[in-house]
């Protein structure tokens, strides 16, 4: 029962504490803060309760931009996950390709994200880029400026091209750990290829596979810079997320109060969406 | 079932042969085992015969038919591997199903099939629950039981299948595995370091070396007169003692004591060694004088590490045999073996 209490311990935990208060709890309540009151600047504020959380969720325009954040996510997992799967079961497993194979797949990942949109920006431009003037020269009406459907098509494109890699690698971290014996033992079984990828290789990519779609998922639905950089997310509103949206509420309007209202829900829908991910994900696991 | 020739079969892996020339017929529904150190090349062999391993040169032949061209699937052979292989997703029972449903077997003869394996390896209470749950033990269970399941097949090969099992239980599935090659005379091939696992399972045990077979025999054949020294000296337990010995006619020299040999062995020159193994030694007022090192209590016996002109031996002594003040070792007529560069000679 003398279980004796030594209480300096606190002192190894508490930098990190102090890190971890300064770089997320204080800044999260000062957005808490802003959400719940208004202000007309020379710091004056007024209480404003739930006035702009109730503005923001029947907000049109919040509407929209989610919905089109949910349908860009779903595109990229639908995309970047099969296609990630697919590549990592065709990489070779040794020998010299194992290496090129690696460094050509992390590249993207090295690139700064605001450098891809650039790169994007300039590849898809109809006059001087390759892209898009490869598409005009063979007759395709290709114009991301002003075709929200090509604007779409680029974005993903250009996500595509930067993430695809992380499922890649990851996939692949989780096939080079299968032992050699469960491949020679379905050869001896007589196990057909789609045998081998469903009862080997998939149960055995199952964990990573999850963190790659929640990782996916996640930067998805966050997804800023590129079409910033790319689209501004325009024509129009087409491409608009709700990223984008927040930082021209916040910065361009200066509406303090709407835009901290706006990033707390946007906050809280990836942690609940997220949420649902790992629990779906977790228990289809347990089941079996 | 069929009966497995090995033509002239050679394997390298990059540099040197892990496998040297090797022919060798394993007969029709016999049982085998392929004893050897790690790195001897016996889990090689295997996986050439079940094709897992294409063979740098030679041919592999199942009665009398080339199957060295062909894929594993197509040589209808069946393999357990040291470690367990069970298909995670699977429940045990669909686990024992699977090599049958690849093959498109009806689901009569599945389901009976299942049955009786589940039965043999004592997992009826388990059928249904996930494969992946379950302990090592009854995982090997599982994959041994995937190797046993089909009927037609040329040949149940198995690489140290019992690493994993308790020790008791290995006992109990040796046997098993024993009485089942007696019912159905299927050819198996066992693989393993372990002597008794050999010596126990197999009618014919191969004894492999550094990518050789040194010699191929029944139990008693490769105790009673190992035609290499490495055979001597890995089956038996302590092995047989080596000793080098100049060898003039029919009589060999040890430590400048003189030993009578029962006739003169052809000599090829080289280095001569004579083999004796410990249980042929009698420790006692005649004979050589040695001096003792070190006695090991055994249990039911006793090994006494003694020297013999500048040589370690062991002598295996019953557990209630006095040691002389002055000791002697005395060798068992008939029982010693001359080697010439390691090969027997005599």
């Amino acid at each position: 029962m003398d279980k004796p209490w030594n209480n300096k311990a606190w002192w190894l935990v508490a930098p990190m504490l102090a890190l971890v208060a300064f770089s997320a709890v204080i800044p999260l309540m000062t957005v808490v803060n802003y959400s719940v009151q208004d202000t007309f600047g020379n710091n004056q504020f007024f209480w404003a309760g739930l006035e702009w959380y109730e503005q923001v969720l029947s907000s049109e325009r919040f509407r929209e931009a989610l919905l089109r954040n949910l349908l860009f996510s779903a595109i990229i997992l639908a995309i970047e996950v099969p296609l990630g799967v697919f590549i990592a079961l065709n990489m070779p497993k040794k020998g010299p390709g194992v290496s090129v194979c690696l460094v050509l797949m992390a590249l993207p990942l090295l690139i700064p994200w605001n450098v891809v949109g650039t790169i994007w920006q300039v590849f898809g431009r109809n006059d001087i880029g390759l892209l898009g003037w490869s598409l005009k020269s063979l007759g395709v009406d290709y114009n991301y400026v002003s075709d929200p459907l090509d604007a779409w098509g680029t974005v993903i494109a250009m996500d595509v091209w930067h993430w695809t890699s992380l499922v890649v690698l990851l996939c692949y971290a989780g096939l080079v750990s299968i032992p050699d014996a469960y491949y020679q033992a379905a050869k001896i079984d007589g196990a057909s290829r789609w045998a081998v990828f469903r009862h080997i290789q998939l149960p055995k990519m199952k964990r990573v596979l999850m963190i790659a779609v929640l990782l996916r998922f996640m930067d998805s639905f966050m997804i800023y810079t590129e079409p910033f950089v790319v689209t501004g997310g325009g024509p129009g509103n087409s491409t608009t997320f709700l990223s984008i949206d927040l930082v021209k509420m916040a910065t361009g309007q200066f509406d303090l109060g709407p835009a901290a209202a706006m990033s707390l829900v946007y906050f809280l829908i990836i942690l609940l969406l997220s949420w649902v991910f790992y629990t779906v994900m977790t228990n289809h696991d347990a089941q079996r | 079932m069929a009966r497995i020739e090995l033509d002239r079969v050679r394997h390298s892996y990059g540099s040197g042969y892990a496998l040297k020339e090797i022919s060798h017929a394993f007969e029709d529904g016999g049982a085998y085992a392929l004893l050897g150190p790690s790195g001897c090349g016996k889990t090689t062999l295997l996986n050439i015969i079940s094709g897992l391993v294409a063979p740098s040169e030679g041919r592999v032949l199942f009665d009398g038919a080339d199957v060295t061209p062909l894929a594993t699937r197509d040589r209808n052979i069946a393999q357990v591997f040291q470690f367990p292989v069970i298909y995670d997703t699977m429940t045990v029972a669909e686990n024992l199903a699977f090599p049958l449903k690849n093959r498109g077997a009806p689901k009569a003869e599945i389901d009976r099939r299942v049955e009786e394996i589940l039965r043999l390896i004592g997992l009826e209470h388990r059928a249904r629950s996930k494969a992946r749950g379950l302990t090592a033990d009854d995982k090997q269970k599982i994959s041994l039981g995937r190797g046993l399941v089909r009927e037609d097949v040329n040949a149940i090969l198995f690489d140290e299948p019992l690493t994993v099992i308790d020790p008791h239980l290995k006992w109990k599935l040796r046997s098993q595995l024993k009485a089942l090659h007696r019912e159905f005379r299927r050819t198996m091939v066992y693989v393993t370091h372990d002597q008794t696992e050999a010596l126990t399972f197999a009618d014919k045990v191969v004894v492999m070396f550094e990518g050789e077979i040194v010699q191929i025999g029944t139990p008693a054949e490769l105790f009673e007169t190992p035609r290499h020294t490495f055979v001597g000296y890995f089956i038996g337990s302590p092995g047989m003692n080596v000793i080098p010995a100049r060898i003039d006619g029919a009589t060999a020299t040890v430590g400048g004591q003189a030993i009578k040999l029962d006739r003169a062995p052809t000599l090829t020159g080289g280095k001569t060694e004579l083999g004796i193994r410990p249980e042929h030694l009698t420790l006692g007022l005649t004979g050589l004088p040695v001096s003792i090192t070190r006695i090991e209590d055994i249990g039911r016996a006793r090994i006494v590490h003694a020297d013999l002109g500048g040589n370690p031996i062991a002598i295996r002594a019953p557990e209630d045999a006095e040691i002389p003040a002055e000791p002697k070792v005395a060798f068992t007529p008939g029982k010693l073996g001359v080697y010439v560069d390691s090969w027997r000679a005599l």
